[in-house]
């Protein structure tokens, strides 16, 4: 017989009290809200160690980034032209697409990616991607990230947030919250462990 | 009296400021995690949840485990089951073999802990890499974690400076925390990139979509599996979950118990093998199944592996991790050893005041010290209690069933009081031993009930 079949067997054996699922939905119904979202979602960012940026009526959004990391020259952008409120915004400040390198390792040595969100979470500053590019390396081997957000797809919770959520045709989404961090030696807080060592949302 | 854990405490609490750093940094972590719990009013509700879903998850592992086989085998994933460690470490071995792999990258997975994946691999010529920055700290010290979510905590950053101009080429002298953790980051992206395969465990496995999620603050995790093409993953079969609206109460509640935090920096969900790469899966077993049937214990597997209960652990925290006998220490750790082999690992059953605290913080309501509790009723018929404790008790009894003695008995115990700390603190008093003696009251409740003196 198989592993399969007698790991099977073994568990129906042993199995006792066959519990009921439980429903989520008053648990769902009582999690937290927030009555402003979008100053809650720039507090928790700057608690997880990024920073949320609301851009302003008339501001480019190439300028912000370029403001924010004026020392970026290799640029890859996983987005070309953003559409939210009626606006199209589009990325110009860009010096490449990830999946113009030939493999995953030269994408070494970028120091700025900007990739598209798709959720965005109030309590937790965890901000949804959804692989759209084939290369989903830049997502994690750039320096530094920018998040484009739209601030209709803000939501409160976790719960909210996976309603919301998929993994597209590449099979593969990934909430980022914020930079890589790790507190390993003594447990003192580094920022910049493997990924991005510096975060920045621009919500539009 | 003296268990394996209490002779192993002893030598921990020699290096007095190191033990006294150790308890402090975890009840910092401890003091995190209560912060983020009351800042969500509903966690109580949350925690409840998650013990109901893996209550409901862990008795209907047959059919959900069949479950995720469809799915991830229709989103074009391999998948194995696996009954034992050796089973495991073959599935693993064969996969790496048959694509030539050399160089192996890993993040942090306590199931490849506990089968032995890295000697097993290691043994058969095959260089694995950790990267999760503690636990590459371990491997190149050749140590074993002394702590699930923090491997390294047991680690002074001079130690580990000494060690990286070794490994990582870092200026002698130079123990800044950022300095070392960036020298590791450039150390290990060569490894990342020069990986011909990469392996992670998971933290959850959703039944309803096929995916395996993994949560890492480094991106460890996500480095490796987004360099080389062929990814391994592999989760012992009580990290089931039935839906994504499942993941919804998880992730709010693992790393704010586990590390203080809202969430890890990274929560990542692998459906689909990368264009043009493959995606195996390996379903481990190893004595989960069995568990199922002990009612009293089956509760651990609720587990979701976050930490809370060691950092919290009075004992675990002033006596750290390589204390304990199974790999995994504390509350959790005393647990699941006795689960796997309770006349190997009972030594640890004695690392527990019984205070509760860790199933008070224990997001799925593991009922930690119940449990413990339970199994020292049981080192009598396992033949393995402590034969002073059995003649204390016997006392104590023969005490208890003489009302005339008892009386006696308390009446005289103030004089140890005044006796000298030599009498009190010896070989012969083994209630002396590890601990202070307690203050007998000159007068019993007995007497000041009699006297009217209780009110």
């Amino acid at each position: 017989m198989s592993s399969r079949e007698d790991i099977l067997q073994s568990i129906r054996r042993n199995t006792g009290i066959r519990y009921e699922k439980p429903d989520y939905a008053p648990l769902e119904k009582e999690a937290m809200t927030y009555s402003d979202k979008l100053a809650q979602f720039q507090d928790i960012m700057k608690l997880m160690g990024g920073r949320a940026v609301i851009l302003q009526d008339g501001e480019d959004v190439n300028e912000v980034i370029r403001k924010q990391y004026p020392e970026a020259k290799r640029i890859a952008t996983c987005v070309d032209e953003m559409q939210c409120g009626g606006k199209s915004y589009k990325i110009t400040c860009a010096t490449f697409h990830p999946d113009d390198v030939e493999k995953s390792g030269d994408l070494n040595g970028t120091d700025l990616a900007i990739l598209q969100g798709r959720v965005g979470v109030c309590e937790n500053g965890a901000v949804w991607i959804q692989q759209d590019v084939e290369q989903r390396a830049i997502y994690f081997i750039s320096e530094e990230l920018v998040i484009l957000l739209d601030r209709k797809n803000l939501v409160n919770n976790m719960h909210e947030a996976y309603k919301k959520i998929d993994t597209g045709e590449y099979g593969y989404g990934v909430f980022i919250s914020g930079p890589s961090k790790t507190a390993d030696i003594e447990q003192a807080l580094v920022m910049g462990a493997h990924g991005a060592c510096d975060v920045t949302v621009i919500v539009l | 009296m003296s268990t394996k854990h209490s002779k192993a405490a002893e030598k921990f609490l020699e290096n007095k400021e190191q033990a006294a750093w150790h308890d402090q940094t975890l009840w910092m972590v401890r003091a995190k995690r209560d912060k983020m719990s009351k800042s969500v009013p509903e966690w109580e509700m949350l925690r409840d949840m998650a013990s109901a879903i893996k209550l409901y998850s862990n008795s209907h592992l047959d059919s959900l485990l069949q479950e995720f086989e469809k799915n991830a085998i229709a989103n074009g994933a391999h998948v194995y089951w696996a009954k034992d460690a050796e089973e495991y470490c073959s599935i693993v071995h064969n996969i790496l073999q048959n694509h030539n792999v050399k160089h192996f990258i890993k993040s942090k997975s306590m199931l490849a802990e506990e089968c032995g994946l890295n000697e097993y691999l290691q043994e058969k010529g095959i260089e694995v890499v950790e990267s999760d920055l503690g636990e590459r700290i371990i491997q190149l010290m050749h140590q074993r974690p002394s702590h699930i979510v923090m491997p390294a905590i047991h680690i002074k950053k001079e130690q580990i400076g000494e060690l990286f101009v070794k490994e990582m080429g870092t200026e002698p002298g130079n123990n800044d925390q950022t300095y070392l953790t960036h020298a590791a980051r450039k150390n290990l992206r060569n490894k990342f990139i020069q990986a011909e395969a990469a392996m992670t465990g998971a933290n959850f496995a959703v039944a309803s979509t096929g995916e395996c999620v993994v949560c890492t603050n480094e991106g460890n995790a996500d480095m490796g599996t987004s360099q080389p093409k062929l990814q391994i993953t592999a989760f012992g079969m009580e990290k089931i979950v039935p839906d994504r609206d499942a993941l919804g109460v998880f992730t709010r509640l693992l790393a704010r118990s586990g590390t203080g935090q809202p969430i890890t920096t990274y929560t990542s969900h692998y459906r689909k093998p990368r264009h043009g790469g493959e995606l195996h899966i390996i379903i481990v077993d190893n004595g989960r199944s069995r568990i199922l049937a002990d009612k009293e214990h089956v509760k651990t597997l609720n587990c979701l592996r976050c930490g809370a209960c060691m950092n919290t652990c009075p004992v675990y925290r002033r006596s750290g991790g390589y204390s304990y006998t199974y790999f995994i220490p504390g509350p959790i750790g005393i647990n699941l050893g006795m689960l796997k082999a309770p006349l190997h690992y009972y030594d640890n059953v004695s690392a527990c005041s019984l205070c509760h605290s860790c199933q008070n913080v224990c997001p799925a309501k593991v009922d930690l010290a119940d449990q413990i509790y339970r199994w020292r009723q049981q080192l009598n018929s396992l033949g393995v209690a402590s034969k002073s404790k059995k003649v204390m008790s016997g006392g104590m009894q023969f005490l208890m069933e003489r009302p005339g003695l008892f009386n006696f008995a308390l009446k005289s115990a103030p004089i140890a009081n005044s006796l000298p700390h030599f009498m009190m603190y010896n070989g012969l008093n083994d209630w002396g031993k590890e601990h202070d003696m307690p203050k007998f009251a000159k007068e019993s409740f007995n007497e000041m009930w009699k006297k009217n003196k209780v009110k």
